[in-house]
């Protein structure tokens, strides 16, 4: 066990992945000799040497088709997008190629690419460094979409999905990277694609979140505690594939919930969760499916962060609204 | 205009050329070397390309075939280049280049499949160097770079080729594949066809460089400007980049410059509105059928004969595979979806379910 940051982590996760697989390679700007913007893959170059830990020019779209490439020729390319905000440089590799890829050959090609990226807000960053764009994500058939909350979980989740034979978007939020310390196991462990995670139990609603508005959503329960609501807290974990078992089981129990998300209001994770809890849990519900999610602006200048993000109180409000329904 | 820099380059002002028109060698010093069979080889292809594009624009018409890009006039191109590769190497063609997937591998009736838009025209068999066509322009440069870069680390003697039209060489994935391959010198080549337009769009608007094959020189890599009329021209070009590649020199940008006698596709386009007659003669007068038929004639290694044998052979060839295309089972939705990932994420498999009540029914 160590006491890691996620960041920390997350390069664990690599290290271990780089060391038990000759296939996987490492590669994005800024990734090697400088060991990642967040240094993310500090030492791995060194490690394990310039063919399998590499710089790239400065090109979303290049490395993306790179990467495509080197996963037709058996390699498994694991891709740092150095902020999400500039996935739509790369979205045509990412979108329409290696997701279809295995589709339209028919299973002859495959794409087993993981897109590593931060994103997120709270951190005022300049334009376009934190941006959700995961519902973007979802609804692109062929990716699994993965966001860590914590240490331990962050190096789990990116273990199984640099093995995973299909391509996975790991998205990583910033101001979750140094935010806290947790007990990491040294080596190798998997955490399961498309299971969710109930950190905190409860019987009287349920909060359906992911990414940094765990933290949020875990604060505003604790203080909804104080007043005898006893919240339970989902975390996510995948957001493609959901984990519609965990979620029905919990609603179905609590029969409330609440989507707290850190992306914009509309479309997005939360709208396919009401949806489907609409369709698979009706009569277990007291009230409807509310979402605590920003309005449908551009992500605020930085300035205007505080008050444009969901905060604790966001979500306690959240949680009366279905309450007192 | 010239360019000098440390990358090679053939044929930047003029392009190369080998045969006249008439057939005869103008350029001795860069023929390829190729064994009277292997020539024979080359005129056989560049006919039966001939015969089956003029059958799959009629099996078109007639509803047999969806998708089909013409092809004829491109025979060297096509034809020559993939002649000059081992089956060893990789290719990435665009939606236009079926005839390098079928010389390198490909089932004829798998092309037919894809054209009518059926799963199993992706179905590259294990042991064919191919991608499918590729819709999105120039998305194959990218990926060719990827494969290539897969050679290099594994110490393999293998290059990857793509294939893309002028109006690609606009994309930015054009450039930065070309930049990737320069910075990593990888074993791609990248094989431009310049047929002068883009469906409407002719090549001085695409650019006001002059020619295709300096955009090399922004990516440092070597290049190749040549005839694409003149399949000798192409083989010997596509050697010398693949021995660039094999011999860890790097990549190479051939320019080709060729013509596409038909429409853009068969999807409606009508090239008189922006092309004219006495162009379209003009061109055709540069047929490489014609020229390479005269030069294997005064060889004395072609005749009338041999030629009509191979129409039919083709005529036959694609009856054969139309009908094995005609025999293949109809997709279903539970065959797609068994193909979205290695293991289905529930959601897929109830969606299965669903779908295969509706099946059995």
């Amino acid at each position: 066990m160590a006491n890691l940051t996620m960041i920390q982590a997350i390069n664990d996760a690599m290290r271990v992945e780089l060391a038990r697989d000759p296939k996987v390679l490492v590669f994005g700007e800024d990734v090697g000799n400088n060991g990642g913007v967040f240094r993310a893959t500090e030492n791995l170059q060194k490690e394990f040497g310039e063919d399998r830990v590499f710089d790239t020019p400065l090109a979303e779209s290049g490395f993306g088709g790179m990467a495509v490439g080197l996963g037709i020729n058996g390699f498994r390319p694991v891709v740092e997008i150095q902020f999400f905000g500039f996935v739509f440089e790369t979205i045509d590799a990412l979108v329409t190629q290696a997701a279809r890829m295995r589709y339209r050959s028919g299973g002859r090609y495959t794409s087993p690419i993981v897109f590593r990226s931060p994103f997120g807000g709270g951190v005022k960053t300049p334009e376009l460094h934190s941006d959700s764009l995961e519902g973007l994500m979802i609804q692109s058939p062929g990716v699994k979409v993965v966001i860590p909350s914590n240490p331990y979980d962050a190096k789990g989740l990116l273990i199984s999905a640099i093995r995973d034979n299909d391509p996975v978007i790991f998205l990583e939020h910033m101001k979750l990277y140094r935010s806290f310390r947790q007990e990491v196991p040294e080596g190798e462990y998997t955490i399961p694609l498309g299971k969710a995670n109930i950190v905190k139990e409860g019987s009287h609603v349920t909060i359906i979140t992911y990414g940094a508005m765990v933290q949020t959503s875990l604060k505003a329960a604790e203080e909804l505690e104080k007043n005898g609501v006893k919240a339970e807290v989902i975390d996510l974990r995948t957001l493609s594939p959901l984990d519609m078992d965990t979620i029905l089981a919990s609603v179905k129990k609590t029969n409330r919930a609440i989507i707290v998300q850190e992306a914009q209001r509309t479309g997005g994770v939360a709208a396919e969760l009401i949806a489907q809890i609409t369709e698979k849990a009706i009569l277990h519900l007291e009230a409807p499916v509310l979402r605590v999610a920003p309005p449908d602006t551009i992500f605020p200048f930085a300035q205007a962060e505080d008050v444009w993000l969901p905060d604790t109180k966001a979500v306690i409000e959240g949680v009366n609204n279905v309450l007192e329904f | 205009m010239t360019v000098s820099l440390a990358a090679e380059h053939i044929g930047q002002n003029e392009p190369l050329q080998i045969l006249a028109l008439d057939g005869t060698v103008v350029n001795p010093e860069m023929m390829p070397k190729l064994s009277d069979d292997e020539l024979k080889e080359v005129m056989r292809r560049m006919v039966f390309t001939r015969v089956w594009d003029q059958r799959a624009i009629s099996l078109q018409r007639q509803g047999r075939l969806g998708f089909v890009a013409p092809v004829s006039g491109q025979e060297a191109t096509m034809v020559g280049s993939e002649f000059a590769l081992s089956k060893e190497d990789f290719i990435l063609p665009s939606y236009r280049d079926l005839p390098q997937m079928v010389w390198h591998g490909l089932p004829m009736y798998q092309a037919f499949l894809w054209s009518r838009g059926h799963i199993e025209g992706g179905r590259i068999p294990e042991n064919v160097n191919v991608l499918m066509p590729q819709i999105i322009i120039a998305a194959q440069c990218t990926q060719a770079t990827g494969v290539a870069m897969g050679y290099k680390l594994r110490g393999e003697k293998r290059v990857a080729i793509n294939y893309f039209g002028d109006g690609a060489t606009s994309q930015g994935d054009f450039y930065e594949a070309m930049n990737y391959a320069g910075v990593y010198n990888l074993p791609v080549i990248f094989f431009n066809q310049n047929n002068g337009y883009a469906i409407s769009l002719p090549f001085a608007k695409q650019t006001k460089s002059e020619n295709i094959a300096v955009k090399s020189v922004a990516a440092g890599i070597s290049s190749a400007r040549v005839d694409g009329m003149d399949v000798l021209a192409v083989i010997k070009a596509t050697q010398v980049a693949r021995e660039r590649g094999i011999e860890g020199k790097g990549a190479t940008l051939i320019e080709a410059l060729t013509y596409r006698y038909g429409p853009h596709s068969m999807s409606g386009d009508d090239p008189t509105r922006y092309r004219t007659g006495e162009e379209q003669t003009e061109w055709e007068q540069r047929d490489p059928l014609i020229r390479f038929r005269k030069f294997m004639e005064a060889k004395g290694l072609w005749n009338e004969q041999e030629e009509e044998k191979v129409i039919e052979e083709a005529k036959e060839h694609v009856a054969e595979h139309i009908k094995k295309a005609d025999e293949t089972a109809k997709m279903k939705v539970t065959d797609l979806i068994d193909v979205m990932f290695d293991t289905l994420p529930p959601y897929l498999e109830e969606q299965k379910a669903e779908y295969l009540a509706k099946e059995s029914k």
